[in-house]
């Protein structure tokens, strides 16, 4: 070959030598680009939804006392925008020497539903769903299969062939919940509280499977509370209002209980089925029921270990 | 032979000497504090020892350093009053105490019902047992109740004569196992206000009266799902 034969004259703008090898390469990196578009898509979501300081907040136990300060005033700014309300969010801590333990009286309870409502109150839960923490299961006597029970019942309560079973989180000693988090976003504190870290929680609903009491509720969407519904008197772990798409749980209000009061749900019976108190104190009213009441606890078989009992009398 | 490999040998194991030096000090150190702390420990206890001492022998101290706030059992404001319907000539319409008719009726002693009663009371509505009206008011004194053996006891103190016959009840509320509170677990921080009796019960009728269910959590799964016709998996049925 000679090197005449080849003129470099003008050509239309094509790849020169467009072989196959380079088709199935620009092929593949055309795909992947698309894919790394698509999979770093939902960061466009993220950045709408939340903060830049919201997306660098770490988790709640490596917060220091500076930074836990401005999350706090970040939160309580947030609720001022959001929901046009004035709350002030405390960081309640554990009182040393407690172990709360919650007890309700099967005979007594009748069902009212007074203990849902209250929660939902304390709680900031979504008015839209009348969401609670607690459910009261219509139970036929005879069973403790709460498969054979319903929440759905009306009406005047208690039905004669009925007794009441209300459940919320039993703040177990072996939580499956906090076992099977991805990100240690919920954990056992030293008072037995199961907690979550709202804005640590990626929303994959783990937990709220593995919770063998329904115990946990996911927030399919923003809550929804009027202004002056909202209870200001908030935790950072307790009844702050949840953003959207995290799951959420009973804490035995623990930003009242931390501070030596009852829980709402306890204060809200009228029937008094409700009895609450620290288990390491052995003058406790908890202490005498345990002691002397026949008391059991839900599940036993699956060695959740409980920090909830039922009784009758 | 001056190597580097050499050099770097020497200088890794000097300090992993010296980190083993280190952590064993550390050790001892800590065994050197245990009985210290041990001795806080126990100090403290025996700090808490004499001052539990002194607590029993002077009740009052005792209840200022560990429970600094009450119990609160409500209790009924005194005698009832009874309503009159009519009005006196000024326009005041009277409120009058049980005596006032009392004090000049002989009383009944065997009545247990108001059905047999020709004026008065006859509205009442009265399902406790089989007691007779004066087995809990007083005969004597018709502004105050009597215990079964006779002992007058003053309206306000009417939880003294319903445990008479609930004892266990009245065990119960007495470790909080029975009966409504409020305020505080930790008395330490807050005082605790407990119902009454008669707060829930109706003393001529006691038993708990039903109620309406007036709140329900809206469930996901409890929602009748109006767009979902497939029913993979579900029970079938022939609405549609």
């Amino acid at each position: 070959m000679t090197t005449t034969e080849t003129p470099q004259k003008p050509s239309l703008p094509i790849v020169e030598n467009f072989t196959r090898r380079a088709a199935v390469k620009g092929a593949f990196a055309t795909l992947g680009a698309g894919a790394f578009v698509a999979a770093i898509s939902p960061l466009r979501q993220a950045a709408r939804n939340s903060s830049a300081a919201e997306f660098m907040q770490t988790h709640y136990s490596e917060l220091s006392p500076e930074q836990k300060a401005d999350v706090i005033a970040r939160l309580e700014a947030e609720a001022k925008e959001k929901y046009d309300a004035d709350v002030t969010i405390a960081d309640d801590r554990p009182i040393p020497g407690t172990k709360f333990v919650y007890a309700i009286n099967l005979s007594v309870c009748n069902g009212n539903g007074k203990c849902v409502e209250a929660c939902h109150k304390e709680n900031n839960h979504d008015r839209d769903t009348n969401q609670s923490y607690i459910r009261v299961i219509e139970m036929p006597k005879g069973t403790m299969d709460m498969e054979k029970g319903s929440t759905t019942y009306t009406g005047a309560v208690p039905k004669d062939d009925k007794f009441y079973l209300p459940v919320q989180c039993q703040q177990c000693d072996e939580p499956p919940c906090v076992d099977v988090c991805p990100v240690k976003a919920t954990w056992k504190e030293e008072d037995g509280i199961v907690v979550v870290d709202y804005n640590w929680c990626i929303g994959c609903r783990y937990c709220e499977a593995a919770c063998p009491y329904h115990a946990r509720r996911f927030n399919w969407k923003k809550p929804e509370v009027p202004a002056k519904e909202v209870n200001p008197d908030q935790s950072y772990l307790s009844n702050r209002i949840r953003p959207v798409g995290v799951v959420e749980k009973c804490t035995y209000c623990l930003h009242r209980t931390r501070r030596g009061k009852l829980p709402a749900c306890l204060e809200a019976c009228p029937t008094g089925a409700r009895v609450f108190g620290n288990i390491l104190d052995p003058k406790s009213n908890i202490r005498w029921i345990l002691e002397n009441k026949r008391v059991y606890i839900l599940k036993e078989e699956l060695g959740t270990k409980p920090a909830f009992f039922y009784y009758f009398d | 032979m001056l190597r580097p490999t050499n050099l770097i040998f020497a200088a890794t194991s000097i300090l992993v000497v010296f980190m083993i030096a280190v952590v064993v000090s550390k050790r001892a150190g800590q065994d050197g504090l245990a009985p210290v702390a041990e001795d806080i420990r126990s100090g403290t206890r025996q700090e808490l020892r004499p001052a539990a001492d002194t607590g029993s022998s002077k009740a009052s101290t005792t209840s200022a350093t560990t429970r600094t706030h009450p119990v609160i059992i409500r209790q009924p404001d005194g005698p009832p009053r009874v309503k009159l319907t009519g009005f006196d000539p000024q326009g005041r319409s009277g409120e009058v105490a049980c005596s006032t008719c009392h004090s000049v009726r002989q009383p009944n002693l065997e009545n247990k019902t108001p059905e047999t009663l020709d004026e008065f009371h006859q509205g009442l509505v009265v399902n406790h047992g089989k007691l007779a009206c004066y087995a809990c008011h007083n005969p004597e004194d018709s502004d105050s109740l009597k215990l079964a053996d006779g002992t007058k006891v003053a309206y306000q103190d009417v939880m003294t004569m319903c445990s008479q016959c609930h004892g266990p009840q009245a065990t119960a509320f007495a470790h909080g196992a029975h009966g409504g509170m409020n305020g505080h677990w930790d008395l330490t921080r807050g005082p605790q206000m407990k119902n009454n009796c008669v707060d829930c019960h109706d003393p001529h009728s006691p038993a708990y009266p039903k109620m309406m269910v007036g709140f329900k959590p809206k469930d996901r799964f409890n929602a009748p799902r109006a767009d979902h016709h497939d029913h993979e998996g579900a029970e079938s049925h022939d609405d549609h």
